[in-house]
């Protein structure tokens, strides 16, 4: 597939991706000690002799963040280690305060596996989409997944006159999986949707809060191209560009990436192993990547096996449990949404980016009488909304779903119309603790039983001849212009009522 | 004569009948320190005041009719690469010189909570790289019986101070026989025990595969008294072992019967093997025998590879412990090299602070397993030397299906003259030639006091057990010192109180 950005120019290449994404894990505390794992507190309160790197203190596993590991080796269809083991890898950095960072280099707890992307057909290729069927995914093999602590953070002091980094040790020791893809992925928009569904797993199986912002996930990039020419294929030298912290950046970085090496091979000439392979910073802020260094004078880490903690046997039960504890994925929810009830393909992704809460939620409003189709719609317009204007989760929405249910069979039953059960809401939001049935009598709704409608509808068809012609002519919709009348006459008439009624007694002229 | 009132087992009964308070006792030692460790700079830190006041403590715990554990009021001094909270612990090196511990070791707290008294903290080679205390930064300690030659290493301060009579007992550390031999050289009983039996935390690492606490006295039977407070298991060390502790104390009274000893044919018949320790060697077989053991004939092929193998993974494993000490966030920091062109300041100021802050012997053994992990290097060396281990390891297991035992010498010589080996590493990495092996394969060891040279020198024996086996190796010492009544004497020159 040759990409769209080879129109400008005479050669066609493909692009070539390899993430390595860091997963904070979502445990209490850190992977070798008891510290808090809590974002966002002072500096270097989060520590202990053991994180901090002080002489004569050991590490200890915490058990929880391989509970985490194998849960999302389950999720990826990875192999599970039968036995993993730690390894230092060496470097000196003052944010690295034992001068190694206890990793895993070649016994992982996780092997291989993949993860299915949406196929993206670039737009101008219409037919070719239109060959794809709607299910139709890309998977993207996984090299290993690896659990790691993590390092601390440096904070350079950048005003005027100082030279000063500070140091903030309340990250080091924090878990981290570092999950690395094969280099499968073709395009940056391919590699933030892998990104974005990567991210959703690890939130929906509570491996990680998936939070950006606080650098729950953060990315490294593989890049380099397939250039054609003359018959040939040449491979780019790779090019890693570092700690890509949102969606946005990876796409970015990748796009100026792959622009920047076709217009360094069109200088240069270089293939793969003709220069060394690089390393680059994304600058969010000028768009672009900078060289930090190149291969020949990258550390010799000296990996060897960390001599303080033991290797780890994940028993059977750790194994069924990662397991079970695996299933609630984001696809399978899909399939839910999709196919039991029978949403639109937007409309349940919508849902679905939302996270598991809100599905959940979605879930329990039709298990407790709602039509799937109004349940969605209410939570899309109505739920969502509040949730954005509020900033606010789900499990903070004042109404739990039985009583949002009760209202949407409510209309479902004809006892109230869409607008007047919107107006319902309204009330309950103000005030929780007043019930369904309360908010209705509230807004003065009384059902109006059917010989009263009838007789309504007589005089409005006796008052609009009009539309009596325009319906018998085939335009039934011309009903609807009753609605109003209708309503002015009784505010408490439904709408959906008097059309079926009217449209009767048309027919019966 | 040895005075038995240096010994703990005497100054215990002597508490319990009242016949000496624990003030008293630590105020005589305190005295004793006063007067002869300048000789021997053995003690390189104290605080004399909060050890009379801990043993006051005691006394009036023991006045109030409380039971008391097993240690009370008895004066312990450590090795100061313990982590202690009092004072500071330095390691013997320029790089910690002020360094404070916000904690204690593992072991300091479980001998306060047995009631010692923490009197002092003893000298050794920096970060426990050496065998002659000749490697630190409060200069050399001395042989008591000689000060001409050293009290061996690394623990040779706590050596030295349980033979002047500075200290009844003292803790070590063990990681290629670093209790055992300077034992040897110094005249007293020293025990390495199993790799995990006594926590590592707040023990600062050198090479943490074969790193142990272990202890020094005049006798097995205070060894077994203070291995018995300080084993046991550690959730905060992953490698401490959880096998419950027996009491060893109680253990070893029993004279073992049938006991099988393996004679270990390659270190009997070294070439190296001084030729008077060697006979003292032959009369201690011949003690066994007398006794009723049955001497067994062991050979461990692989013992020729000890000292490869061990110098391979302790330098390996020390490189990577020791890359914390880089000036950024405690310790000894040097300045950046102003006129640095080709490295960073930070860069500057790592290599100054390491080149200045660590001795020759420290910065040779990072070196030296740097490069042994280094991509390339890896396989050849460290990977080779993990193999080398398991045989090594395998040679024991053979060993202890035919005996429960093996007994052998300590060192090949004994104590060397101080700087002779200095500028010679490889002569003093060959000391370490029978030790070595106990430490690689993980099983206990010990070492005895089993006569003198002509000249006055100690000779040493070493016995060594299964993992797990310190009871019968502390039996097997104890019987040896009952039925020969062999404990050295305080040496000469140390002999006025």
């Amino acid at each position: 597939m040759s990409d769209s950005a080879s129109t400008n120019s005479p050669l066609a290449y493909r692009v070539v991706i390899g993430l390595e994404v860091h997963v904070q894990l979502k445990t209490q505390t850190k992977l070798f000690c008891r510290c808090s794992t809590r974002f966002g507190q002072s500096p270097n309160t989060q520590v202990c002799p053991v994180c901090l790197g002080l002489p004569g203190a050991l590490p200890v596993l915490n058990l929880h963040a391989i509970e985490l590991a194998a849960r999302a080796g389950e999720a990826l269809h990875c192999e599970l280690a039968l036995f993993t083991k730690w390894d230092r890898k060496n470097y000196f950095y003052p944010d690295l305060p034992k001068g190694y960072q206890t990793s895993q280099f070649d016994l992982p707890i996780c092997v291989g596996g993949y993860l299915d992307i949406p196929i993206r057909v670039p737009s101008d290729n219409a037919a070719e989409a239109a060959t794809l069927s709607e299910n139709m995914v890309k998977r993207i093999r996984l090299v290993r997944a690896h659990l790691e602590e993590d390092a601390g953070k440096s904070m350079h002091d950048e005003r005027a006159g100082r030279a000063d980094t500070r140091i903030d040790l309340n990250r080091a020791g924090t878990p981290l999986l570092e999950i690395v893809s094969e280099p499968d992925l073709s395009s940056a928009e391919e590699a933030k949707d892998y990104l974005s569904e990567l991210r959703l797993i690890m939130v929906y199986l509570g491996i990680s809060d998936g939070n950006m912002q606080e650098g729950s996930l953060r990315a490294d990039a593989n890049v380099n191209l397939h250039i054609e020419r003359d018959g040939e294929t040449i491979p780019t030298p790779i090019v890693e560009i570092k700690n890509l912290n949102s969606f946005r950046s990876v796409e970015r970085a990748i796009e100026y990436e792959v622009e920047r090496q076709y217009r360094e091979f069109l200088r240069t000439g270089l293939a793969m192993g003709q220069s060394p392979k690089q390393t680059r910073g994304w600058d969010d802020v000028l768009g672009q990547t900078d060289l930090q260094r190149e291969k020949e004078d990258a550390a010799d880490y000296r990996y060897f096996p960390c001599p303080d903690l033991v290797p780890v046997q994940l028993t059977e039960q750790q194994r069924e449990s990662a397991k079970s504890e695996s299933q609630f994925t984001p696809d399978r929810y899909r399939n839910v949404l999709l196919h039991t009830h029978a949403l639109k393909e937007t409309d349940a992704e919508i849902l679905i980016q939302q996270g598991r809460d809100v599905v959940e939620y979605f879930v329990e409003l039709v298990r407790a009488g709602a039509t799937p189709k109004r349940a969605s719609a209410w939570m899309l317009q109505d739920v969502l909304r509040h949730l954005n204007d509020h900033h606010t989760s789900i499990d903070h929405y004042p109404i739990p779903a039985p009583k949002l249910a009760e209202l949407l069979v409510a209309i479902e039953q004809g006892k109230v119309d869409t607008s007047q059960a919107k107006q319902a809401l309204a009330k309950i939001l103000d005030d929780p603790s007043i019930g369904v049935a309360t908010a209705i009598e509230l807004l003065g709704i009384v059902r109006v039983d059917v010989s009263e409608t009838e007789v309504l509808c007589k005089e409005l068809l006796a008052e609009n001849p009009d539309v009596i012609d325009k319906v018998k002519a085939g335009n039934t919709k011309a009903v609807a212009a009753l609605v109003g009348q209708a309503k002015k006459k009784n505010r408490n008439a439904d709408p959906r009522v008097i059309q079926e009624i009217c449209l009767k007694m048309i027919a019966n002229m | 004569m040895f005075d038995s009132r240096l010994s703990l087992q005497t100054l215990r009964e002597s508490i319990a009948n009242r016949s000496i308070s624990c003030r008293e006792i630590a105020e005589f030692f305190w005295a004793r320190i006063e007067k002869h460790n300048a000789a021997i700079n053995a003690i390189v830190a104290i605080d004399p005041e909060i050890a009379i006041e801990s043993a006051k403590d005691i006394d009036r715990r023991l006045a109030n009719g409380e039971a008391l554990p097993a240690l009370a009021g008895l004066p312990i001094s450590i090795k100061d690469i313990l982590c202690t909270r009092q004072g500071t612990t330095t390691c013997g090196s320029k790089m910690l010189a002020k360094y404070q511990s916000p904690f204690d070791a593992h072991l300091v707290i479980r001998l306060y909570d047995s009631g010692a008294i923490v009197m002092g903290k003893t000298n050794l080679d920096e970060f426990a790289m050496g065998g002659s205390t000749e490697n630190s930064i409060f200069g050399p300690s001395r042989n008591p019986w000689d000060n001409s030659r050293t009290c061996g290493g690394s623990s040779g301060g706590s050596a030295a101070a349980v033979a002047a009579g500075l200290s009844p007992a003292s803790i070590g550390t063990d990681t290629g026989g670093s209790i055992r031999q300077p034992a040897s050289f110094c005249g007293v009983c020293g025990i390495k025990p199993t790799y995990g039996r006594v926590s590592r935390y707040g023990l600062i690492a050198y090479g943490s595969s074969l790193d142990v606490a272990g202890a020094f006295a005049h006798t097995v039977e205070d060894l077994a008294l203070v291995l018995t407070s300080i084993a046991g298991h550690d959730p905060r060390d992953s490698t401490c072992l959880p096998d419950p502790v027996p009491n060893y104390a109680e253990e070893i009274r029993q004279a073992p019967k049938n006991l099988r000893i393996g004679v270990v044919r390659e270190h009997l018949e070294d070439n190296g093997l001084d030729n008077e320790l060697r006979e003292a060697l032959h009369a201690s077989i011949e003690t066994y025998k007398r006794l009723g053991a049955s001497i067994v004939d062991i050979s461990l092929p692989h013992s020729k590879y000890c000292i490869p193998t061990y110098y391979i993974i302790a330098p390996c494993e020390a490189s990577s412990n020791l890359s914390r000490y880089d000036g950024a966030h405690y310790g000894f920091r040097a300045e950046p090299d102003p006129k640095t062109t080709s490295a960073s300041p930070l860069e500057s100021m790592y290599e100054n602070t390491r080149s200045q802050g660590f001795g020759a012997e420290v910065r040779r053994r990072i070196l030296l397993g740097t490069y042994a992990l280094s991509a390339g290097y890896y396989d050849a060396y460290y990977l080779k030397a993990l193999k080398v281990r398991r045989l090594i390891r395998k040679d024991y297991d053979a060993a202890f299906e035919k005996v429960d035992v093996l007994l052998g010498p300590t060192t090949p010589r004994p104590a060397f003259r101080l700087g002779e080996k200095i500028n010679d590493p490889v002569q003093l990495y060959l000391e370490d030639l029978f030790t070595v092996g106990a430490n690689l394969a993980g099983i206990p060891a010990l070492s005895i006091p089993i006569g003198q040279t002509r000249s006055g020198l100690p000779l040493g024996m070493q016995l060594q057990a299964p993992p797990l086996r310190e009871s019968t190796l502390l039996a097997a010492g104890h019987w040896y010192q009952q039925q020969t009544g062999y404990v050295p004497s305080i040496p000469p020159a140390f002999a006025a109180s």
